[in-house]
């Protein structure tokens, strides 16, 4: 069933350049019979009707007819059951659609009137251009400086509203290689429609090279940084507690707050902590911190929450920064199983350029990041076959 | 007995300069020449005249919507923004949407039909409360000019959404105007419906139970549910939008603690059941239209009826669906979406039901009934891309697109214009007291047939390649994405053309169309049991229903029985009688 | 066979019953007069809920994401005086029913004027209370918009402490924007119960016809339910009975 979901094509649809997109055109193609089935059926009775049963005398009239409960019935629970099935599919492409796999490269995204500015791990910036590898697991973590924009590659089969004051996220995995549109897809203001640019999949070798030429800092490197300029040591410390929790390990964790509740450290709860320092005081702590609010961007932002989060105990993305099934062409499992490409980001620098596969890429900080990519069986048969040329 | 009538020009209803002449002459006085003046028309608290002034307001915005709407389309015919600057498209495309949905399609077929024929059909002298109803025409009035003078100003370019924090706080055009306006409107809506409702329940005429009521009323009495329930919702809304904008008091700006994606909660409450007002006046049109112009009783009558009140009592619980990507939790994401469907059901149901009724009956093909068979067609179509958008998975990738464009098209102009159109044929004898020219209106029906699919179908196809709504330039590197466009803007001109044919044969038919008979189809609704057009109060002696809803009977005896009410035409110039 | 049109003849003149003055053409008799009046009123209160309840849905989500802020805002409201206006609102309920009695069971017109008027002066009472609340907020620099919320008093503030002050803010323009819109029901009733002591005063209702009574005792009543829900929600928050801190 899945495979053949897979060969599915349609008609006057983008391409298919997602794990997600034939899947979506399989259910696309699905409703389309079913709208052609009854659109159809019911356009050719009409006309059946409306010539067979024409008046044929000015002054016919024909018998009243009553009703019937079993029809009646029929045609209730029948398009019941149909749109079921179209839901329980629907529902369940969504799930995954927004449930982020565990282990995930991610990029940052933020969205402003009238650009899309993106920051990978690594530290490259880009701007109406985004630049991924083929056949892995990217993780957009996205807000905006403004009003709402939506995120949309028309050929990945994915859109996500990027709302001020939250984050939100989405996931894809391209797996062909090519240059694709970027839409901002809601109404966002004067230029809306010059809001997008191209998403371009690359080979993971030719990703790498594009990566580290003219990449700075990575964001985590960057938001450490920008953590000791604005003499956030005197109270956050890696490792002492001083007048703060120590920040390794915080992110991810639950902590207890001081009205003793449990709050889960996540991105919107650090935003919180800068932004509204009391909010949400964790216990045993004096609500003493100034807000900073209005003093930092939305990159900067994003930058602390990666540095955070680089220290933190969230298994996700924190250690495989890529993750690839290329290994696994024609999908039998090579002995290397799913590969990790992961780079810690201090390190980023000083990555090899050139020849490296991500098969030769190095394990992330994680042990846990080994597990990844089993169960990928439902990746297009063509993603694999790119990978070794 | 013949069924033309005589065209002997002394007999115009709208009469020659004095009325009084006239009326002492012609014993049949009807609403129309009742009372000559302007003061008597906008004093007026006869259900039937605020109905044409309903429609003489509502033609108007319905034209000035049009002309934004072929700027629109014109602009989409090369990929490049050459023809209007960005921030002028942006100004089109949401005054188009304000206009045609807050102006035109809601207060259409209530405010007119079912103004003009509510009381007829249950037999009553009028609506509940008279008064109420001429109020909500000036409120109307006074929405729609607040919102022209906004346009007049300068325009507003927030999309007819609204959403937050774009039209809070940084749109510079005239939202607060705009807005008022629509505020405004809404309690006119609000009133309508109410009036509606109270006149439903208290003035049937003796034996017109609730089971012998034209499926024209149960539509429009679950469409008055929506009104009562719903427009208050986007009242307060539009309010608190116009309260941020001036005072700044933060609850919809995340900066100072709002949450913007409440507005869209708030919003769609109302502006989903909304797709519903405009909806099911027009089904309940169609019932009349099938019915009549094939002389049968509707099939399943009940189940036609009850789901109309389904599709109302749903409609609340559906608004999240138009917010799948909006980052609402997944949760509510799946709660919405297998509601939706459950009102996707009886819409089915009706659907069914219409096309059984044709079956051995005796089919006219007058233009009222071409265009209730269009609507069957368009709205199968349209309703059944509904089910795309309500599948969780498959929205996330046509939301916001063209896609839903073409949607909600072939709802609103497919169905609802359709149904409204169709209505205005149907019942245009009975209003003016003349027939409009049949060749010409099924020549137009046709038209507008052609150019309504030309101009939406292939913005199905560009919606699922990916084209993104409110774009006023797309990428030149998809060829395909500007033959398609340029399909729909040609489906557009055509489709401009087909409605506006309708407005010339009807004005030209006020003075020299056919006399109409009280029964021209005929048919059996109660409002063809007297003149045509009718009486200042309807009926001259309350009328007793002892017959069953869309119960036919001989051709003849129909035509007698709606001739001979005691306020029709003396004998010779009853055209049914010379 | 009778055809319909025999029956339409049976159907006799409905129109032209013998009716009360107050009697309106379209209806039939005064019976349908008033079960129309009465089921419109009705249902205006319904759209009036409606109306309210986007206000009250707003005042749901802001608390439940900032219960803190709005205990402490809370707090500073005047409940005393809140309290006042609740039994203010629930004795005019009181003297209107009694106003509604005395039409429908041909009381003199003496009677009738006396409990409406109480009713007008107690509805007068609850805004000039209002009307002094408000100005201590305004005075206390509560005023919820950009740029005036800048609260002055010195032990507000401590208590306010390590509370996010927008919050606060938003606490306060859900109490102004709703009691503000209760207020303007409020001056509304006042403005219609005017008329109808006149009318009263002029010996207009009796126990034929009093639906302008008890149609407004109907939209006084709704009015004061509303009070009945806004004071604990916005006044009685816990912070003032040492729940709070």
């Amino acid at each position: 069933m899945t495979g053949l979901l897979q060969q599915v094509w349609v008609p006057f649809a983008p391409e298919q350049a997602s794990s997600f997109a034939p899947e979506v055109d399989a259910l696309y193609l699905y409703l389309t019979l079913l709208t052609l089935f009854f659109s159809v059926g019911i356009s050719l009775a009409i006309v059946y009707f409306a010539i067979k049963y024409r008046r044929r005398a000015p002054t016919e009239v024909p018998r009243p007819r009553a009703g019937a409960i079993a029809l009646e019935l029929t045609w209730t629970i029948i398009p019941l059951m149909i749109s079921m099935t179209i839901f329980v599919w629907g529902a369940s492409l969504y799930f995954k659609l927004y449930r982020a796999p565990e282990e995930a490269m991610e990029i940052y995204v933020v969205g402003k009137q009238w650009m899309w500015k993106f920051q990978h791990r690594e530290g490259q910036r880009e701007i109406n251009e985004l630049h991924v590898p083929v056949g892995a697991r990217v993780r957009l973590v996205m807000t905006t400086e403004d009003v709402i924009h939506s995120f949309y590659v028309p050929a990945f089969r994915i859109k996500m509203d990027v709302v001020p004051g939250r984050y939100s996220y989405a996931w894809f995995e391209a797996t062909k290689t090519g240059k694709y549109h970027l839409f901002c897809a809601e109404y966002c203001g004067t230029n809306h429609s010059g809001m997008g640019g191209y998403v371009y999949v690359m080979e993971p070798n030719e990703y790498q090279a594009w990566l580290s030429g003219g990449a700075t800092d990575s964001p985590a490197a960057q938001g450490k940084k920008l953590m000791q300029d604005r003499g956030c040591a005197t109270c956050h410390q890696e490792d002492t507690v001083l007048r703060a929790p120590a920040l390794r390990g915080l992110f991810g964790s639950d902590i207890p707050l001081a009205d003793g509740s449990q709050q889960r450290v996540d991105e919107d709860y650090v935003r919180r902590s800068i932004e509204e320092p009391q909010a949400q005081i964790h216990q045993g702590f004096e609500p003493i911190m100034p807000t900073y609010k209005g003093q930092l961007s939305a990159e900067q932002l994003l930058q602390i929450i990666a540095y955070l989060r680089s220290i933190g105990s969230d298994t996700r993305g924190g250690g495989a920064t890529m993750t690839t099934t290329e290994g696994r062409a024609g999908g039998t499992t090579t002995g290397a199983g799913p590969v990790t490409g992961g780079i810690p980001p201090d390190t980023q620098r000083s990555n090899p350029v050139g020849p490296t596969t991500p098969a030769a890429g190095r394990v992330g900080q994680q042990p846990s990041s080994t597990t990844t990519g089993t169960g990928q069986g439902r990746r297009a048969g063509g993603g694999g076959a790119n990978s070794n040329r | 007995m013949s069924t033309t009538s005589t065209s002997n020009p002394d007999q115009r209803p709208f009469g020659p300069a004095s009325g009084a002449e006239w009326r002492a002459k012609h014993p049949h006085v009807n609403y129309l020449n009742a009372d000559y003046g302007i003061k008597s028309w906008l004093l007026t608290l006869d259900h039937k005249r605020i109905a044409i002034l309903y429609l003489v307001s509502v033609t108007f915005f319905f034209a000035l919507g049009g002309a934004y709407a072929i700027a629109i389309r014109l602009e989409l015919m090369t990929p490049a923004g050459d023809l209007v600057q960005s921030h002028t498209y942006n100004k089109l495309f949401t005054q188009h949407g304000i206009l045609m949905v807050f102006f035109f399609l809601i207060p259409s077929i209530p405010a007119v039909l079912g103004n003009f024929l509510i009381p007829l059909m249950i037999g009553a002298k009028d609506l509940a409360f008279p008064r109420l109803n001429l109020l909500s025409w000036y409120i109307y009035m006074a929405g729609g000019a607040l919102t022209f003078w906004a346009l007049l100003l300068g325009g507003i370019d927030t999309g007819w959404t609204f959403y937050t924090p774009y039209s809070t706080s940084f749109s510079n055009t005239y939202v607060v105007l705009a807005g008022l306006g629509i505020f405004v409107n809404g309690f006119s809506s609000i009133l309508t419906g109410l009036n509606f409702i109270v006149t439903i329940h208290t003035m049937r005429a003796p034996g017109m139970t609730w089971f012998r009521l034209p499926l024209f009323i149960w539509a429009h009495y679950a469409t008055s549910l929506i009104f009562v329930l719903g427009t208050p919702v986007i009242a307060i809304t539009i309010l608190l939008v116009a309260l941020e904008r001036l005072a700044h008091i933060g609850i919809f700006d995340p900066a100072l603690g709002g949450d913007p994606v409440l507005f869209q909660h708030l919003f769609w409450f109302y502006s989903h059941p909304a797709v519903y007002i405009m909806l099911l006046p027009s089904m309940g049109v169609i019932s009349e239209l099938i019915s009549t112009h094939s002389r049968k009783n509707i099939f399943g009558y009940s189940f036609v009826a009850f789901s109309s009140i389904a599709i109302a009592v749903f409609s609340f619980l559906v608004w999240g669906h138009h917010m799948f990507t909006s980052t609402q939790s997944v949760y509510a994401g799946l709660i919405f979406s297998v509601l939706s469907y459950a009102v996707a059901i009886p819409s089915a149901v009706k659907v069914f039901n219409w096309t059984a009724t044709l079956y051995k009956g005796s089919i006219s093909w007058d233009a009222p009934m071409l265009y209730a068979l269009f609507f069957i067609g368009l709205f199968v179509i349209g309703g059944m891309t509904g089910l795309f958008l309500a599948a969780l998975g498959l929205d996330v990738h046509v939301h916001d697109t063209y896609f839903v464009v073409a949607h909600f098209h072939y709802i609103m102009v497919g169905g609802a214009l359709m149904g409204f159109f169709g209505g205005m044929h149907n019942w245009w004898p009975k209003i003016t007291g003349r027939m409009y020219p049949e060749g010409w209106a099924r020549f137009a029906a046709l038209v507008i047939f052609v150019g309504f699919n030309l101009t939406f179908f292939p913005q199905f196809l560009l919606g699922y390649m990916g084209m993104p709504r409110r774009y006023h330039a797309y990428p030149m590197d998809e060829p395909l994405w500007q033959v398609l466009h340029v399909m729909s803007t040609a489906g557009a001109s055509i489709l401009g053309v087909g409605v506006m044919i309708p407005m010339f044969y009807f004005i030209w038919s006020m003075r020299y169309g056919k006399f109409a008979p009280a029964n021209p189809w005929p048919a059996t609704g109660l409002e063809w049991r007297t003149a045509s057009p009718p009486p200042t109060e309807n009926f001259k002696v309350t009328p007793v229903v002892t017959w069953e809803a869309y119960e036919f009977r001989p051709i003849e005896e129909m035509k007698v029985v709606g001739g001979d009410t005691p306020d029709a035409p003396v004998a010779g110039e009853n055209p049914l009688t010379t | 066979m009778a055809t319909h049109a025999d029956t339409l003849e049976h159907g006799g003149e409905a129109g032209h019953h013998t009716g009360h003055a107050a009697l309106q053409h379209h209806f039939d008799n005064m019976e349908q007069q008033k079960t129309a009046t009465t089921l419109g009123m009705w249902l205006f209160l319904i759209q009036e809920v409606m109306f309210f309840g986007g206000l009250f849905l707003c005042y749901i989500v802001y608390r439940t994401l900032y219960p803190q802020a709005f205990q402490a805002a809370s707090s500073h409201l005047n409940w005393k005086l809140g309290a006042f206006n609740t039994v203010v609102l629930i004795c005019s309920s009181l003297t209107m029913a009694l106003a509604v009695w005395a039409a429908q069971a041909g009381r003199t017109r003496r009677t009738q004027v006396i409990f409406l008027v109480l009713t007008a002066v107690l509805g007068f009472v609850f805004l000039g209370v209002k009307a002094v609340e408000y100005t201590d907020k305004f005075n206390d620099g509560l005023i919820p918009m950009a740029g005036w919320f800048a609260p002055t008093d010195p032990h507000t503030l401590q208590q306010w402490a390590g509370i996010n002050i927008r919050h606060i803010q938003m606490f306060y323009w859900i109490y102004f924007a709703m009691t503000g819109l209760h207020a303007l029901h409020m001056i509304v009733g006042i403005g219609i119960i005017i008329p109808i002591i006149w009318a009263a005063w002029r010996g207009r209702y009796s126990p034929e016809y009093y639906a302008p009574v008890e149609l407004f005792g109907l939209y006084w009543h709704f009015v004061d339910i509303i009070w009945i829900f806004l004071f604990p929600l916005l006044y009685l928050l816990g912070a003032h009975f040492g729940g709070g801190h």
